[in-house]
């Protein structure tokens, strides 16, 4: 299949279900908003190695936000209700509770819910105070610059992890300029995050390792430099560099839709070819065909 | 049409009507609603010896007529909304626990006493003991929401545990005397002396307060709470302003002769 100038492998990428929760954080101006969503969100990768995975979903303007002032929405996935609660719980405490000005709410509308900021309240030490509006209940926790304003519950949802693109080209500079073009048209989405630096991870992994102990390790069929070693590769003969961009998100729709604009703009950004990872169908209950997300490609 | 209720004249005693509220009423039939029993003074009467009833039954109630000695109208509702086309009388909305209860004029004393839940809206004035406790209740208002216009009298919010107040106009004195948390807002003056032996909860004013000598200054800062409250009051039409939302508070905690756990706070000039 060819769109523009790359070939389009007819697969399909593999994702499965995570819970997820969005996170709105506000502060007195946007780069402190920024800097909490920046450290909630950091070291917040894979699952495999970080228990989470999370990302900047986007900014919210004082409109959007619950107290009036500048935000940011970060999505945070984690593979079950427990884990993703245990998260929330520390990555607020730690990342947003500590961040001057801050105040976090939470950003889903849903049935379920977890306990986050009547875990944090204890940080007041008695001291913490609660206001219930609208059927709300937020803590006031008192801290030395003032006061951390944080929502008890948060809403949970099951969403979608594992939606990727995978992009190939003859060099490194030409993957990284295709797939940047790629992160900046998915990140368009609404919520999805890319939870890897810059949207863009460079060791895709396969399950599993040679050694015991380690449940993820290269995806040696998508290195270039293993193609001579390798008993099947899958990378091409003109091709260099290959690079990944995994997507999150609350529903399999936005996904999608974050996969196709993705592809597209890859395409159009020079990749010689784009891909997708999946486990043979064998993983996740979720199958997204790289033909059925263009229409170009339907036909082809 | 919604189901209207018409005081034909006003009544020479107070009429009792607890029970009227649309929850109660939307499933009865017309023949049911007017042989309600109504007190008149000391008699007991029929709803239909007082009112024209007309339209038809559903989630909304409306009631006309000069209703200043009509009590306890909406008392207890828990769902629907009913309209009180000018004043009321005492205990309006009293023992509420849901619905929205409009009044387009002024209330009497006692509304929204010992409400539980729903919204109490009074496009003029309340008089005294505006959500508070029932005689020799120590708890009072224990959630939903107050909503006044114009004024109000002495006492708002006596024993209030929980839910919110928020007035327009001037609150008259000794507001949340006692009060046990929840939160009292002042847009126009507040009398003296506001938070009487409170234990928590919140008392907001936006102008100079009289304060008793056990209220002790903690700090002037921007409380993130209160941006919420007031921004979600705005939007259900109270007259409050950039400065007052984004505005500086000094907070005041007392009453030290309780658990000093309440705050008066109290707008700064300038941002």
């Amino acid at each position: 299949m060819r769109l523009s100038d790359a070939e389009v492998v007819d697969t399909f990428a593999e994702a499965f279900p995570m819970w997820g929760a969005r996170i709105i954080i506000t502060a007195e101006s946007p780069a402190w908003a920024h800097e909490a969503a920046r450290s909630l969100t950091g070291f917040a990768t894979s699952v495999i190695g970080c228990k989470c995975e999370a990302g900047i979903e986007r900014e919210l303007d004082p409109a959007e936000t619950p107290d009036g002032r500048a935000g940011v929405s970060a999505l945070l996935f984690a593979s079950d209700r427990e884990g993703l609660a245990k998260r929330l719980v520390e990555r607020i405490g730690q990342s947003v509770l500590t961040c001057p000005t801050t105040a976090c709410f939470n950003g889903l509308d849903g049935p379920e819910t977890v306990d986050v900021g009547g875990q944090l309240r204890f940080f007041g030490d008695g001291y913490q105070a609660s206001k219930l509006l609208d059927g709300r209940r937020y803590w006031r926790v008192p801290v030395m610059e003032g006061e951390f304003l944080v929502e008890e519950r948060f809403a949970i949802a099951e969403g979608v992890a594992g939606g990727n693109i995978i992009i190939l080209s003859r060099d490194v500079a030409g993957a990284l300029r295709a797939a940047e073009a790629a992160a900046a048209a998915m990140r368009t989405v609404r919520e999805v995050i890319l939870p890897f630096p810059g949207g863009i991870v460079r060791s895709g992994s396969k399950v599993g390792s040679r050694y015991s102990g380690l449940v993820a390790s290269t995806n040696e069929s998508l290195c270039p430099t293993l193609r001579a070693q390798v008993p099947h590769t899958d990378v091409p003969p003109d091709v260099g560099s290959v690079l990944e961009i995994v997507i999150d998100g609350l529903t399999l729709e936005a996904v999608r839709d974050a996969m196709a604009r993705g592809l597209e703009a890859a395409a159009r950004a020079g990749a010689s070819h784009v891909t997708a990872g999946n486990y043979g169908g064998n993983l996740g209950p979720h199958r997204i065909d790289l033909r059925d997300l263009v229409p170009a490609l339907r036909d082809d | 049409m919604p189901l209207t209720l018409t005081l034909r004249e006003p009544p020479t005693v107070p009429l009792e009507t607890e029970g009227l509220s649309p929850d109660r009423l939307a499933t009865r039939r017309r023949g049911e609603i007017e042989a309600l029993t109504v007190w008149h003074g000391n008699r007991r009467a029929q709803l239909a010896d007082f009112f024209a009833v007309s339209g038809n039954g559903g989630e909304e109630l409306r009631v006309e007529g000069d209703l200043r000695r009509v009590k306890f109208l909406g008392a207890g509702m828990t769902d629907g909304r009913l309209t009180v086309a000018g004043d009321a009388g005492m205990h309006t909305g009293a023992d509420m626990r849901g619905g929205e209860l409009v009044v387009e004029g002024d209330v009497g004393d006692f509304a929204g006493v010992n409400m539980h839940g729903g919204r109490l809206v009074v496009e003029g004035s309340a008089g005294h003991q505006l959500g508070g406790a029932h005689p020799g209740e120590r708890a009072g208002m224990r959630g939903g929401e107050i909503l006044v216009h114009g004024d109000a009298g002495d006492q708002v919010g006596t024993g209030l545990r929980r839910g919110l107040i928020a007035v327009a106009g001037r609150v008259g004195d000794a507001a949340g005397l006692r009060m046990l948390a929840g939160t009292i807002v002042a847009l126009g003056g507040l009398g003296a002396p506001p938070g009487a032996a409170m234990r928590r909860g919140t008392i907001v004013a936006m102008s100079h307060v009289t304060l008793l000598p056990t209220f002790a200054f903690a700090c002037s800062y921007r409380p993130p709470f209160l941006r919420l409250y007031l921004r979600h009051l705005r939007a259900l039409g109270l007259p409050l302003t950039d400065d007052q939302i984004e505005g500086r508070y000094a907070r005041w905690c007392g009453d030290g002769l309780e658990l000093r756990r309440g705050e008066i706070l109290i707008l700064e000039a300038g941002r």
